[in-house]
């Protein structure tokens, strides 16, 4: 069916070392799996990547990028291609029946480098990043070769991997499962995987037309086209567009997948004169759920294998993005000799909050989408009726959270701030972009830790013992001013994955480094 | 915001037979529905979801109590 995009095939190489030692392979080549090894060669370091296919996503996935790991995929140097290629938008909308009720824009503020969302193919992103992992000459990616065994050891894991010439095992220092829902290595490792299914099923169809719909997203509760069910519409790249239909729990999910009925269904939606062709059908059941953990000795779990939430709100690859960008930089840190091994725990202290407000998010969407019985629809179509005319409502209309950044409240890496702020980006918040000397504040700080420091080196005195790469910000940077709530000689230290670690009013060499060495762990963090 | 539940209402007679003839016409589905967006609106009048749910609490204490 796919006709937009052809799938690379890479190929198969026969194992050379069969028994070495690896400092870190990634089991699964797919989009997380190829971010964190993007990162970490960056930052200098050879990866081995494990995949059991010769390819890309089939299907075109995950499709929308989220502001935050645009501004990762930025930092990794893909951002200017998916802003590119991809689909921006920044509106909503909601319809309920045969009227909209609701309307809601993600990013009304100008002057950031990239907008709320780019609707993409999951399969570019992964051929961009084989691509870029390539470049680096630091990432070994085996296609075809399919982890068996995972022996978890404390000292080492060992791995029995299977390729077309046969089994061999590797060792490795760090093994990180970037293998899926359906993860191997997780259930090899017996770790229970607990959460909620909901008893629904969605019929997602990507569709190419030429079509007239603005780059916008559309949800339909209940419309005259649809009965009964919801419908979700979404434009990526290359004119095809995403349809989610709401099929309910006693669809049959075969039958559902018929081309014949597909068609139907969007003829219905679009009318009889439209032409369209199918691009990639699938049928699916949503669940949420995580592991306790995402560290298990040396082996830690990223993305799907260790969360999986339902698609309402795009917070299934934006979170394995955000999973990548925050272990990559410990795991470079700790294999540079600059951290101690327990700063890897923070991981799990970061990303397992980050983790359940994805999952709380997107259950209470699937609830709003889903009414579990009578009650719950009534409370469902009352919000949607009183949401046309009263403002009040609005708020309660839920047809998926849209992903936002973590803020890693109560990290034990943030350093409180100790001085009196209003507003501003507090420790564990992402930086915020802002215009900075024609480009972007982002794109200074790179992937290192950084230093903002607001005025000039008059401001600054003992400005040489600062340590960390320096920011400037002019007096008259006035949106980056604003965002951070700064004034003449505040002090923002930003982390390598672009979190605020700490903040002053004033610059103080030793509180700086206090903080830096927090964020690397070498503070006493146990509590 | 504690909820409230000393006798306040200025015509209890009166609310009640509001409350039950804005039924009268109506089938269960839309009946529930009616229900919800009066809930809904005076949960906005109110304002804090806390005290809605100490309300909702007590009623299902009272409703959960009586169940056969």
């Amino acid at each position: 069916m796919q006709s937009t995009y052809t799938s690379p095939r890479y190929a198969y190489r026969p194992t050379s070392d069969a028994g070495a030692r690896h400092p870190v392979i990634v089991v699964g080549g797919g989009m997380v799996g190829l971010t964190v090894a993007l990162d970490l060669a960056q930052r200098g370091h050879r990866v081995v990547v494990l995949d059991d296919d010769d390819t890309v996503s089939v299907g075109s996935r995950a499709i929308c990028f989220a502001k935050r790991t645009l501004e990762i995929y930025g930092r990794l140097g893909l951002g200017a291609k998916a802003l590119a290629k991809g689909v921006t938008w920044n509106v909503g909308k909601v319809f309920f029946q045969d009227r909209k009720v609701y309307e809601f824009n993600l990013l009304p503020d100008p002057g950031h480098e990239y907008p709320a969302f780019v609707n993409l193919q999951q399969y570019y992103i992964e051929q961009w990043l084989v691509e870029a992992c390539g470049d680096t000459g630091k990432v070994d990616i085996r296609w075809r070769n399919r982890v068996v065994g995972v022996a978890n050891d404390p000292d080492s894991v060992a791995i029995e991997v299977e390729t077309p010439d046969g089994r061999h095992t590797l060792h490795v220092d760090w093994l990180l499962a970037c293998d899926g829902a359906r993860s191997f290595v997780r259930d090899s490792l017996g770790l229970p995987f607990v959460g909620k299914v909901f008893r629904d099923r969605f019929l997602i169809a990507d569709v190419v037309m030429k079509a007239d719909f603005p780059a916008e997203r559309w949800f339909w509760f209940d419309p005259p086209f649809h009965r009964g069910g919801s419908v979700l519409l979404h434009r990526q790249a290359d004119d095809v567009y995403r349809i989610d239909f709401q099929l309910g729990w006693d669809a049959d999910p075969e039958a559902e997948k018929d081309p014949a009925r597909v068609t139907a269904r969007v003829r219905e939606m679009l009318g009889p004169d439209k032409p369209f062709e199918l691009e990639w059908v699938s049928v699916y059941t949503f669940r949420c759920r995580r592991l306790e953990r995402f560290r298990h000795g040396r082996t830690l779990f990223l993305g799907d294998s260790a969360h999986q939430v339902s698609p309402f709100g795009a917070r299934g690859g934006n979170g394995g993005a955000q999973d990548a960008d925050n272990l990559a930089w410990k795991l470079a840190a700790i294999l540079d000799g600059e951290a101690p091994e327990t700063l890897i725990d923070s991981y799990d202290a970061e990303r397992i909050p980050a983790a359940d407000e994805n999952i709380l998010n997107s259950t209470r969407s699937t609830d709003f989408i889903t009414p579990k019985n009578a009650a719950a629809k009534a409370y469902r179509d009352a919000v949607l009726d009183l949401a046309e005319h009263h403002a009040f409502a609005r708020p309660l209309v839920n047809s998926g959270r849209l992903s936002r950044p973590a803020t890693l409240h109560g990290s034990p890496l943030n350093t409180a701030d100790a001085d009196l702020w209003e507003g501003g980006v507090p420790p564990g918040a992402p930086a915020i972009d802002a215009p900075l000397r024609g480009g972007w504040l982002l794109r200074e700080l790179r992937h290192d830790f950084s230093l903002l420091l607001f005025g000039d080196i008059s401001d600054f005195p003992e400005v040489a013992l600062a340590g960390p790469r320096i920011v400037w910000v002019p007096l008259d940077a006035v949106e980056a001013m604003r965002r951070y709530a700064a004034t003449r000689g505040c002090v923002v230290l930003i982390r390598p994955d672009q979190h605020v670690a700490a903040r002053w009013r004033h610059f103080d060499v030793t509180a700086i480094r206090t903080a830096r060495d927090r964020v690397l762990g070498h503070a006493d963090i146990a509590a | 915001m504690t909820l409230m539940t000393e006798p306040r209402l200025d015509d209890p007679d009166l609310l009640f037979e509001t409350l039950v003839d804005a039924h009268l016409d109506l089938d269960t589905e839309a009946s529930r529905k009616l229900d919800a967006c009066i809930v809904l609106l005076l949960a906005n009048h109110i304002g804090c979801v806390e005290t809605v749910r100490q309300a909702v609490r007590m009623a299902r204490s009272i409703v959960v109590a009586r169940k056969p």
